[in-house]
């Protein structure tokens, strides 16, 4: 047995090439130092994106997307499918928490002045990974056909549409149609399972190659010949598994005591429930939205908070060409207050959406 | 014009065109075919009697949703039910007696006009009136 693994060890080594992939982990060094921890984020975002393409394609067994089969497919998938049940709670879960690792992946990048050069394209990519992930997010919830998933995409949709000059055609081409209707869910659906997941593959893909390339940046102030470092392989990997099995734990006890439920069916006639509110990552917008007065100055409040977060975003994915202090390896305050500032809005508006619903 | 460039051009013209007819037919595909819906401007929103004082009835108007409220008075109202907010559809509440949407807590009264919240305008009224044992919603001129 033993030679048998050896020889086909150096077989397939002879055509892929393998021990020069190896040798690169090898040699590859990760800095060691206080901030080490905040490592491990990002290989626990590629280990939860593993789970939802595996989870995803065992859904898409039972799954129908079709207005008059959606809500029933699901329900069967929860009720009747042998540990149906688990595997859609695993996506739904792996899903929720996967947005709130990359969140912490994202500041804690920032907050160390991660992206400063070279790194401000893995920056970028990693910018356009959170609203690919977003966007799953927002159209893997309608997919059950349920009515809080109606309104939060009839809610999100309209949003769309009040951006100037283009908001219309954007939200057309979403819902394949002026508003909601049986070509939506195909559109949602399409776009969850190809269209999105296309995209993905391409960014992921650069944002691996440029992490790989240029290493794991170290914080700002510390000198490169005084820093510790340790092997990528297997030291780090073996840590970054750790932690993926620890989440992989914690996915395994909230499905089991909290499994996803399925609501009620949408019905396009009927109220809002009272206290609807979006899944808990898009609720910070949800509140302000609320929260902004009918008109500002003239403009309508809601077009000044949409166009407040476009430029926001826009602003936040060019940091690392704003931070010109962070690119000379000087210390940058006012990016770090900025930065703590906005993460601390996101957590206060979404405790208080939970907390307030009446805000 | 050498013939050199003449050929690059010709050659890069043709990729070009190549490109697009090929890009066309896939870009029309995708993007969602008009569809053309009869204007509703009146409907059958409810029965004669169908609704209790102080409660409401969603119904469907066209594509839209409208909302058709008998209040404590006994006096029939109808509106749209989609918030001039963000699209969500509204609801009656009874113990305020207004109109209110959950989503973003938008309020308007029983003329339609808002009360507090986001929504940047009032909600649409229509005409309502009994012909027999119908409640007929029509769309003011």
């Amino acid at each position: 047995m033993k030679k048998f693994i050896k020889n086909a060890s150096s077989y397939l080594d002879s055509r892929f090439k393998l021990s020069a992939l190896l040798d690169f982990a090898r040699k590859k060094k990760v800095p060691e130092h206080e901030y080490s921890f905040w490592y491990y984020f990002g290989g626990i975002c590629l280990f939860l994106f593993i789970i939802q393409v595996i989870t995803g394609i065992l859904l898409l067994l039972y799954y129908s997307p079709s207005v008059e089969t959606a809500y029933e497919s699901v329900h069967f998938i929860m009720s009747q499918v042998k540990f149906g049940w688990l595997i859609r709670s695993v996506h739904s879960w792996s899903a929720n928490i996967l947005i709130g690792v990359i969140f912490i992946h994202m500041f804690s990048t920032f907050l160390l002045k991660a992206y400063r050069s070279p790194r401000e394209l893995t920056w970028v990519s990693g910018f356009f990974l959170l609203l690919i992930f977003l966007a799953f997010g927002f159209s893997g919830y309608l997919l059950p056909w349920n009515t809080l998933s109606f309104f939060a995409t009839r809610v999100g949709t309209d949003i769309a549409g009040t951006v100037p000059l283009i908001g219309k055609a954007v939200k057309a081409f979403i819902l394949g149609g002026p508003e909601i209707s049986d070509a939506t869910l195909p559109r949602f659906f399409w776009l969850h399972v190809a269209i999105l997941p296309l995209f993905t593959v391409v960014i992921l893909g650069i944002h691996l190659v440029l992490v790989q390339t240029l290493g794991m940046s170290s914080p700002l102030g510390i000198e490169k010949a005084k820093l510790r470092e340790f092997p990528f392989f297997p030291n780090f990997i073996l840590k970054d598994f750790l932690g993926w099995m620890l989440i992989f734990v914690l996915i395994g006890i909230l499905c089991v005591f909290f499994p996803w439920g399925v609501g009620q069916k949408a019905d396009l006639f009927a109220s809002a429930p009272v206290g609807i509110k979006p899944e808990w990552y898009f609720t910070f917008m949800f509140t302000t939205l609320k929260l902004i007065p009918s008109h500002v100055f003239l403009i309508k409040g809601e077009v000044l908070a949409i166009l407040g977060f476009i430029v926001g975003a826009f602003l936040w994915m060019l940091v690392p060409f704003l931070d010109k202090n962070a690119a000379r390896e000087k210390k940058s305050p006012f990016f770090t207050w900025a930065g703590l500032v906005i993460l601390l809005y996101i957590i206060v508006v979404t405790v208080l959406t939970y907390l307030l619903p009446k805000i | 014009m050498r013939r050199r460039q003449f050929v690059d051009i010709f050659l890069g013209a043709s990729l070009m065109g190549t490109f697009a007819s090929l890009l066309y037919p896939v870009v029309r595909y995708i993007l969602p075919r008009k569809q053309v819906e009869a204007v509703v401007k009146r409907i059958s929103a409810a029965k004669a009697g169908e609704l209790a004082p102080n409660s409401y009835k969603i119904f469907k108007f066209g594509s839209a949703p409208g909302i058709l409220i008998n209040t404590k008075e006994g006096e029939l109202a109808a509106f749209s039910a989609v918030c001039t907010h963000l699209a969500c559809t509204v609801l009656y509440e009874s113990d305020t007696e207004t109109i209110f949407c959950p989503c973003h807590n938008g309020r308007f009264d029983l003329s339609g006009n808002v009360i507090s919240g986001p929504p940047p305008a009032p909600i649409e009224s229509y005409k309502v009136e009994i012909l027999g044992e119908e409640i007929i919603v029509s769309k003011k001129a």
